[in-house]
């Protein structure tokens, strides 16, 4: 039974991955942006877009869309080539890369699927559309080197269970070091009761 | 590197200090024993990986920070989270090949008197058991063998993948934590889908799919008959063990199946006791397979 899944797998991926305009989309042409595809390519990890001859290697091996009716990484690539810029980067689905690397290592054309994946994140990260998880994380980090608040009880069980003291970022060398990165900008909108928010489960 | 001696600056990262202490704590036992040094590196900060997704700039900065407050020691770096090691071998290797990026991430490091030379290298320990300590050398510490027991492996992605970054363990067909397992006599078991994805990445955006990873991942640990699951990764392990009741109730099964760290099946078959290892700090009931393991005749 439990084999079934990967023998439907073909199924499933034609079910999910037609790209179909909206309304919108097909009323205006201007929001497709055909030179949105050069942009990408300038982005650190989104060099082999144009590579990309939508096999579909990526969507068939990828872990999440078996179990996603959202995320297809073939439609990622697909929408990126052809310019939708907004359909990608305001997306929920760009989130959900797992960043376990398959596609990039079975893509038959060397696509580093994940890496465009990352850069199209990177884009939309540049223009404020950030999940507030990150946000709680950027901030732990900025604040402490880390992207967890260690709580007291564990330092404390630490000392119990004869473990070497935590190590302590130096957070002013580290501030330093990222002054010129303008990382702040990422924070805007961070959530006030940063407990409300799940970073992990 | 020879056997004897071998030392490292131990980078811990983030995942483990915050929810997995029995990885640490198995880990440094078996490594000592190992005769392995840890150097403890106080100034160390994210490995960069999870803010990836922000900007790769920052992991790259964070990443390169990390390397070089380890040459100033001149120690290679020995990580026990994969994602860590992975991130960090990355830049490594990026930065040594491209000048003009070094020279940028280098001009942003030397505002806090920095520098990233590229001299030293980084090892997952699954990577450092293999080709410094040697499988000779940990069968010869073997104490116990666990002789009957049969697990299954699961390495983790960031272990293998991308390829091209990590090297030194194939991807389609991980064989290095299966080594390292038979090394204590246990019998690792093949199941359908060993290289699949745990799911931790996403599990605070989409927690339905995560947990339905990890639901496949346990039946089909089960179908194969093991008694355990052995993972290598503080995340792989957060998501099967402390995660394996929510999947549980959302999905309305039983599994039933302890997840142990290798550090800790290395450990007990070493003779050394359960509550040296951490096993009081696993969620699911590990009772099972540790009576399974004591039973195992101590050689002496």
């Amino acid at each position: 039974m439990l084999h079934e899944k990967y023998t439907n797998k073909d199924a499933i991926m034609e079910e999910g991955e037609g790209i179909i305009l909206s309304g919108s989309e097909k009323a205006s042409p201007s929001r497709v942006n055909p030179k949105f595809k050069y942009e990408v390519l300038r982005v650190p990890g989104g060099e082999s877009l144009i590579h990309c001859f939508q096999c579909g290697t990526c969507t068939s091996d990828c872990p999440v869309a078996r179990f996603s009716d959202k995320y297809r990484p073939r439609s990622i690539i697909r929408m990126a080539q052809l310019g939708l810029k907004d359909r990608v980067l305001d997306s929920d689905f760009l989130w959900l890369c797992a960043s376990c690397f398959t596609c990039t290592d079975r893509c038959p054309q060397g696509v580093e699927v994940a890496s465009v994946i990352r850069a199209l994140k990177n884009m939309a990260a540049m223009e404020g559309r950030i999940p507030q998880a990150f946000k709680i994380l950027l901030g732990n980090l900025i604040k402490t080197g880390y992207i967890y608040e260690i709580p007291e009880s564990r330092i404390k069980r630490r000392e119990t269970l004869q473990l070497p003291p935590l190590p302590k970022t130096n957070v002013e060398s580290l501030t330093k070091s990222l002054q010129n990165l303008d990382i702040k900008r990422f924070l805007e909108g961070l959530p006030q009761k940063s407990s409300e928010v799940r970073v992990w489960v | 590197m020879g056997v004897a001696g071998a030392k490292y600056t131990i980078y811990l990262g983030c995942a483990i200090p915050y929810r997995v202490s029995s990885y640490e704590l198995s880990a440094r036992k078996v490594l000592n024993r190992l005769g392995v040094e840890l150097i403890e590196m106080p100034e160390f900060n994210c490995c960069g990986l999870p803010l990836e997704s922000l900007s790769h700039k920052l992991t790259l900065l964070l990443s390169a920070r990390n390397l070089a407050i380890a040459e100033q020691v001149g120690l290679n770096i020995l990580t026990l989270c994969p994602g860590c090691a992975g991130t960090l071998k990355k830049t490594n290797k990026v930065l040594k090949e491209d000048k003009v990026l070094r020279e940028e991430i280098n001009r942003h490091l030397s505002k806090a008197g920095l520098e990233f030379k590229g001299s030293i290298e980084v090892k997952h320990i699954s990577q450092a058991l293999i080709e410094d300590i040697g499988l000779d050398r940990i069968k010869k510490a073997i104490l116990r063998p666990l002789k009957g027991l049969r697990v299954a492996e699961h390495s983790g992605c960031h272990l293998s993948r991308p390829r091209k970054h990590i090297g030194f363990e194939d991807p389609e067909n991980p064989k290095v934590l299966k080594m390292l397992i038979e090394a204590t006599g246990a019998k690792c078991v093949e199941y359908l889908g060993e290289t699949e994805c745990c799911g931790s990445t996403i599990a605070a955006i989409d927690d339905k799919i995560s947990l339905s990873l990890v639901r496949e991942k346990l039946l089909h640990v089960r179908e194969a008959n093991a008694e355990a699951l052995i993972t290598i990764c503080p995340a792989c392990h957060i998501m099967y063990d402390a995660n394996q009741m929510r999947a549980e109730r959302m999905f309305g099964e039983k599994y039933g199946i302890p997840v142990l760290h290798y550090t800790q099946l290395l450990g007990l078959a070493m003779g050394m006791q359960p509550n040296e290892l951490g096993f009081d700090e696993l969620r699911v009931n590990p009772s099972k397979i540790l009576e399974r393991a004591l039973e195992a005749k101590q050689r002496t």
